[in-house]
């Protein structure tokens, strides 16, 4: 068999894989092209396209990047250092083992029970902001921001950290500490470790992670739909109400316009993603 | 049929199955009856053989499904176990929170469709294509303009838009511009996202129209929660039973019949419905073209249409498209029409074009509006 054709059989074993993928990913993404495509009167034409550059809905994407930037942003560098204090710590110790296993359950925390959770404690009834009034603090002094983009960002971020420690941690290990010691025993300080050594072996990897952050609060929905109930601040919001409007406003085929739009922002976001993970793969092996 | 709406109780009203003792299960009136063809095409029960022959059929078929019902919702709960008792059809509601839009949606040609639908006004005009004639017994009692002409939607309730508080949080209100004192802060709320929810677009309708606004212009409305807004008084929570109930909205424009049914949770609650913008709404119900239980849907309707269907709405502090009718002949349940809040003024009710108008405009401006 050697130097032949190799039976597929290898192949096989990713079938389902492959199957999954058509049904739950590439299907989805063929209906909603076909669908964005097929105008309100029922003919084919790009109209519906026209319509993401209404204000109100370049409004709603311009929201939805900045709170997934700025969350991603800083829970990406929140993250790093939440990270960097672990990985200094004892390799097996007690602080490494709770702060991983709580990471990885709470950067899965989302959706309705998360916008409950913030509701419960920080919400107009919630118990933190009632003990705070009754001590003279009114965190809500200019208005409720909890349901607003300042209260997503904040909620977001609850996930954000925890996720930058999970995918960035692995980075982190692949820094040995000789490289630091090579630095010291060529008489660099801290800065020129950082700065030429750490810093550039690093720096793709953290972007990287920073786009994976983005790409994960951009794509959320069942918090933001839990949150906040009325308005499209979001464009997951505006495809919502463009789908269920009893109020003449319905347009199946302007929301997946919008879903296709938000699906190439990922493609990008991914792409550049997969390009700087190469670059990073390389070292920390 | 309203988004955001009452309870979260799915479970209580996933399925309404009841059944009774006395189920004589032969069909009775032997000459007549109504075979799934007729019955698909039927638009009134004479065309069916007749009631005796339409109950028959609807028996034989023994399901109906219904769709966006909450059971705390203009008394829905228990009309559906009324309903199913009194005919032995297992009434199947699914999604009961849904959308009037929602509703339309589910119609996708398999036996799990919804019969019957009850929307709001522009969702039935959007969909008459999708839904079949049909006029109940009682039809001439529905007013000429509360029903299509061949009854393709009909009206079936009512109400007023309201405001509804709770009188130990906030001061009694004597008018909509209240709302933007400082004993409001953070306590204002919708019942509905007024881009997509019918009940939610004629809240801000209403206070467009107390606020100088017309049913043509519902700017005014925008504006004022913009104000309501910047003075930190609006929250931007839907409003429903739990909310209410929390103290999350102790201050909710909504529909006076869904609004009364907070008063067993919150006893303080009390509603308020502006004299210089009495706006009111109805919903509308039509049947499936495709309805997989053709004459369950209209023995629905006319149990709906019928004096006991049209009081047990009653019940519910909706208005009943028969009302006056049935007020006429003695019929309407004189205790709970008297429980409905006292409405002094003209109500004004939007038309289809101008709810259709409204939801523009609010669907371009709400977000910068409010947030």
């Amino acid at each position: 068999m050697r130097g032949g054709r190799r039976l597929p059989l290898s192949s096989i074993g990713v079938v389902p894989f492959f199957a999954y993928i058509a049904v739950f990913l590439l299907l989805p993404t063929a209906i909603i092209l076909g669908g964005s495509l097929v105008a309100p009167d029922g003919t084919i034409s790009l109209a519906n396209f026209a319509g993401i550059a209404k204000p109100y809905m370049a409004k709603s994407f311009a929201n939805s990047i900045l709170i997934s930037a700025v969350s991603a942003v800083v829970g990406a560098f929140a993250g790093a250092l939440l990270a960097y204090a672990v990985v200094t710590g004892k390799p097996n110790g007690i602080l490494r083992r709770s702060v991983m296993s709580a990471a990885g359950v709470v950067a899965q925390f989302g959706g309705v029970t998360l916008a409950f959770a913030f509701i419960a404690t920080l919400g107009t009834v919630g118990f933190v902001y009632v003990f705070l009034q009754e001590r003279g603090i009114d965190i809500y002094a200019n208005g409720v921001w909890l349901y607003d983009q300042t209260g997503l960002t904040l909620i977001y971020l609850y996930f954000q950290i925890p996720l930058m420690v999970v995918v960035f941690i692995p980075a982190l290990d692949g820094i040995r500490p000789q490289w630091r010691e090579a630095t010291e025993s060529l008489g660099g300080g801290t800065w020129h470790y950082w700065r030429y050594v750490a810093g550039p072996l690093l720096f793709p990897s953290f972007l990287g992670c920073t786009l994976l952050l983005f790409a994960n609060s951009f794509s959320a929905y069942a918090t933001a739909a839990a949150l906040i109930t009325q308005g499209g601040v979001l464009v997951p919001l505006q495809i919502q109400a463009l789908l269920t409007s009893e109020t003449g406003s319905s347009s199946p085929g302007f929301a997946k316009a919008l879903a296709l739009a938000m699906i190439v922002i990922v493609l990008v976001v991914m792409t550049l993603y997969t390009l700087l993970q190469r670059r990073t793969a390389q070292w920390l092996r | 049929m309203k988004l955001g709406s009452l309870t979260r109780r799915l479970g209580l009203a996933a399925v309404a199955f009841l059944v009774v003792a006395a189920c004589g299960s032969s069909p009775s009136n032997a000459t007549a009856s109504c075979s799934e063809s007729t019955a698909k095409t039927a638009n009134a029960a004479t065309a069916c053989g007749g009631m005796d022959a339409l109950v028959a059929a609807a028996k034989a078929e023994g399901k109906l499904n219904v769709i966006a019902l909450p059971p705390d919702w203009a008394n829905y709960g228990a009309i559906i176990s009324a309903f199913s008792a009194k005919y032995n059809i297992t009434v199947n509601s699914i999604n009961p929170n849904g959308s009037s839009q929602d509703e339309v949606n589910a119609f996708d040609g398999t036996s799990r469709a919804p019969d019957v639908v009850d929307v709001g006004q522009a969702v039935a005009l959007a969909n008459t294509a999708k839904f079949t004639p049909y006029k109940v017994a009682t039809w001439s009692d529905i007013p000429t303009g509360a029903k299509e002409s061949t009854g393709l939607w009909f009206n079936d309730y009512g109400g007023y838009m309201g405001i509804g508080y709770d009188s130990t949080k906030v001061p009694a209100i004597t008018s909509v511009s209240d709302l933007l004192g400082s004993a409001f802060k953070s306590k204002v709320a919708l019942s509905g996202d007024p881009t997509k929810s019918n009940q939610g677009l004629n809240g801000v309708i209403m206070a467009s129209v107390a606020n100088g606004g017309s049913l043509d212009d519902v700017s005014k409305g925008v504006d004022f929660f913009k104000q309501l807004k910047q003075k930190g008084n609006y929250v931007p929570v839907v409003g429903t039973p739990a909310t209410v109930k929390s103290g999350q909205t102790p201050v909710l424009f909504e529909w006076d019949y869904l609004s009364a049914s907070h008063g067993k949770d919150v006893s303080s609650w009390k509603i308020f419905v502006p004299t210089n913008a009495i706006i009111g709404g109805y919903y509308s119900q039509a049947i499936n073209k495709d309805a997989p239980h053709p004459a369950a849907a209209r023995l629905w309707e006319e149990y709906l249409y019928s004096d006991e269907g049209q009081n047990l709405w009653l019940k519910g502090g909706a208005r009943p498209v028969r009302q006056a009718a049935m007020t006429t002949s003695g019929k309407v349940d004189a205790a709970a029409a008297a429980a409905l809040p006292s409405v002094p003024g003209t109500p004004q009710v939007p038309t289809g074009d101008q709810t259709s108008k409204a939801s523009q405009y609010v669907v371009a401006n709400w977000s910068q509006a409010v947030s």
